[in-house]
């Protein structure tokens, strides 16, 4: 009988802790199979986060680092100068990269470091159960935001691949979703590019996932995903904002 | 080999190349910036790398990622820069990674002064980061001890698996001294097998780590984590001693403070003052034995200190009550003169020699 799915050999075999309908479990599949078939998972050298993807060093089949909050792509950073011939990553959530280690981010991409970021974004600090991100939508509840999201006293969500996109050193910004398989397909064909940058030694990539958080967003997983759709994208447009060539 | 004049903080620089130091992440700051500047015109010829990051932040978290990727690491910094580096180093003490952390203390608190301090002992002997955690923590007088201490302080680092802090202050920093660089080749360190390098498909992944979420697995590590810091005590403690046994007073003082300690006791020696001296060297772990050799009819222990009194927390703890103990400190960057010292020795004895 032909196998016409297989689980990849990027993941480990440790049953992930993500809520039923999360989608870091689908984004996790896409960067091992990337890392998989670009040939790359034996000498990866990966960067989990603080947030619900903290245990991603238990999921990810190579050598990992745990890195304090919003810290990964200091981190990334050392691991990278040390040994310039591995492939290096970091996952981080949009606490983890927008908020706490929004210097971290911008100062990687300006130095071009020749790592890449896969970048969680679902709206929500999910770990520590549903307070306000920076990336949180207008109107949108959560815990630290009850009444929902108000633009004069917080501002408005913050686009980090509009922003990092204005660095030189940023060689490979897009964003996509995970929503649909159509989206799915793209979003590991975006993966592929960005590693592809890495390892071609142009620079500092990162892909923005547009994630659910079905559990503080209060809402059946299955919801989840047309509110992403219909809320998310609108807000975060999916495309690509920059890649190799465009850099003057 | 011959000797070289060289400033404090270059010195630290070479000393960290000796010792086969290739990676350095630092950020600006007075009195310390001889170090990054020194690094970035140097590790380059040598095939190193040298970053100057965002923050000190940023650093040590880059430290966090050279060191758990198997490399010999320093950062250096000086206290309110080593006080954000405070996370990072609680995160490399719980993963257990090698480093060097150096710290050329200046006034504070806050932003201070950028004068000469000794203000961060808590800082630097407690773990001044989240958790129950120590590092080795070494305390230089002289150029020749900083040079000395940084490349043993790799070594240690490497044996123990731990961060090891050069104290130092913006004087030594600052002061140009001969100095020679004496590194033990060969020496035999245990093999970094825990680092990540990739798995090239033939182990298991290396993790980096320092998160537990099962209480008892954290219980474990820290009660391990525990038994190296008995072992960094049993066999790390580094003093000097000076006439301990028949002195009238002992002084006790760390790092530059105690040359100043040094020049009051021969004043005091000249006028038939029976003084002695102890200078811990490693300040964690300290050397709390040394004071349990003091000449029992002594008067007392006067710790000297750049600071309202830090050191002097664990001289008590060392002398547990036997001898009265005193204290003379000058903070803010004021630097205590050998004759301020000299008066305070004489106010103690009260004219009895
Ligand atoms: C220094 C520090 N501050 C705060 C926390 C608590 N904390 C843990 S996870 C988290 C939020 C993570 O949110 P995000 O990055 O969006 O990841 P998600 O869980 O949504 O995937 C916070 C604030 C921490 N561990 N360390
Ligand atoms: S809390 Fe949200 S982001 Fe975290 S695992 Fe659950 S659904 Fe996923
Ligand atoms: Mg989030």
């Amino acid at each position: 009988m032909a196998i016409v799915f297989e689980k990849t050999k990027g993941l480990t075999d440790k049953p992930t802790h993500y809520c039923p309908g999360c989608t870091h479990g689908i984004i996790h599949r896409l960067v091992a199979e990337a890392m998989v078939e670009l040939g790359v998972l034996e000498n990866a050298i990966g960067v989990a986060p603080v947030g619900c993807s903290v245990l991603a060093y238990d999921y990810f089949n190579c050598d990992m680092h745990q890195a304090a909050h919003g810290r990964a792509p200091a981190v990334a950073t050392g691991i990278k100068r040390v040994h310039p011939n591995n492939f290096v990553f970091t996952y981080q959530g949009d606490g983890d990269l927008a908020s706490i280690g929004a210097a971290e981010i911008v100062h990687a991409a300006h130095r071009g470091e020749k790592f890449s970021t896969i970048f969680v974004n679902n709206a929500i600090y999910g770990m520590t159960g549903g307070q306000m991100a920076p990336t949180t939508l207008i109107g949108q509840k959560a815990t630290t935001a009850p009444y929902g999201r108000d633009e004069a006293t917080t501002g408005k969500p913050i686009r980090m691949s509009e922003l990092l996109a204005t660095i030189d050193g940023a060689v490979f910004v897009e964003r996509v979703a995970v929503n649909t398989p159509a989206n799915i397909r793209k979003a590991k064909k975006a993966i592929l590019e960005c590693f592809k940058v890495q390892l071609e030694g142009k620079g500092f990539g990162i892909v923005e996932v547009l994630s659910t958080c079905p559990t503080n967003w209060g809402i059946t997983p299955v919801e989840a995903m047309k509110w992403l759709e219909n809320n998310m994208i609108p807000y975060y447009p999916l495309g690509n904002f920059r890649k190799p060539g465009e850099v003057e | 080999m011959t000797k070289v004049l060289m400033k404090g903080n270059e010195a630290v620089g070479a000393a960290a190349i000796a010792a086969g130091c290739r990676y350095f992440f630092g950020y600006p700051i007075t009195p310390q910036n001889e170090i990054p500047e020194y690094m970035s015109r140097e590790l380059g010829k040598v095939g190193g790398v040298f970053v100057q990051a965002e923050s000190e932040v940023a650093a040590i978290n880059m430290v966090y990622g050279a060191a758990g990727s198997g490399a010999r690491v320093m950062t250096s910094s000086s206290s309110p820069g080593i006080a954000l580096k405070q996370e990072g180093i609680s995160y490399i003490a719980g993963a257990e990674l090698p480093c060097v952390i150096v710290d050329m203390m200046r006034g504070g608190p806050g932003l201070g002064s950028i004068q000469p301090a000794q203000g961060d002992y808590f800082l630097a002997t407690r773990g001044g980061g989240n958790g129950d955690y120590r590092m080795i923590v070494l305390a230089p007088a002289d150029v020749q001890e900083l040079v000395d201490l940084v490349i043993e302080g790799f070594d240690l680092a490497d044996i123990y698996r731990t961060p090891v802090m050069i104290l130092g202050d913006g004087m030594i920093g600052q002061m140009m001294e001969p100095v020679e660089f004496k590194t033990e080749a060969n020496k035999e360190l245990p093999e970094k097998d825990w680092a990540t390098v990739g798995t090239g498909g033939k182990r298991k992944p290396n993790v980096i780590n320092s998160l537990y979420l099962q209480a008892e697995d954290l219980e474990n590590h820290n009660i391990k984590l525990q038994a190296k810091f008995a072992k960094i005590r049993e066999n790390e403690k580094r003093v000097e001693k000076y006439n301990i046994e028949n002195a009238d007073i002992v002084l006790t003082a760390y790092g530059t403070t105690s040359r100043i300690a040094k020049t009051a006791i021969s004043k005091l020696e000249k006028e038939g003052y029976k003084v002695g001296l102890i200078r811990p060297i490693s300040l964690y772990p300290f050397p709390n034995e040394a004071y349990e050799e003091i000449n029992e009819d002594a008067k007392g222990v006067l710790t000297i200190e750049m600071s309202s009194g830090q050191m002097i927390d664990d001289v008590r703890l060392s002398l547990n009550g036997k001898l009265p103990t005193y204290f003379y400190g000058r903070t803010g960057g004021m630097v205590p003169s050998p004759e301020e010292i000299v008066n305070k020795v004489k106010e103690i004895l009260g004219g009895d020699k």
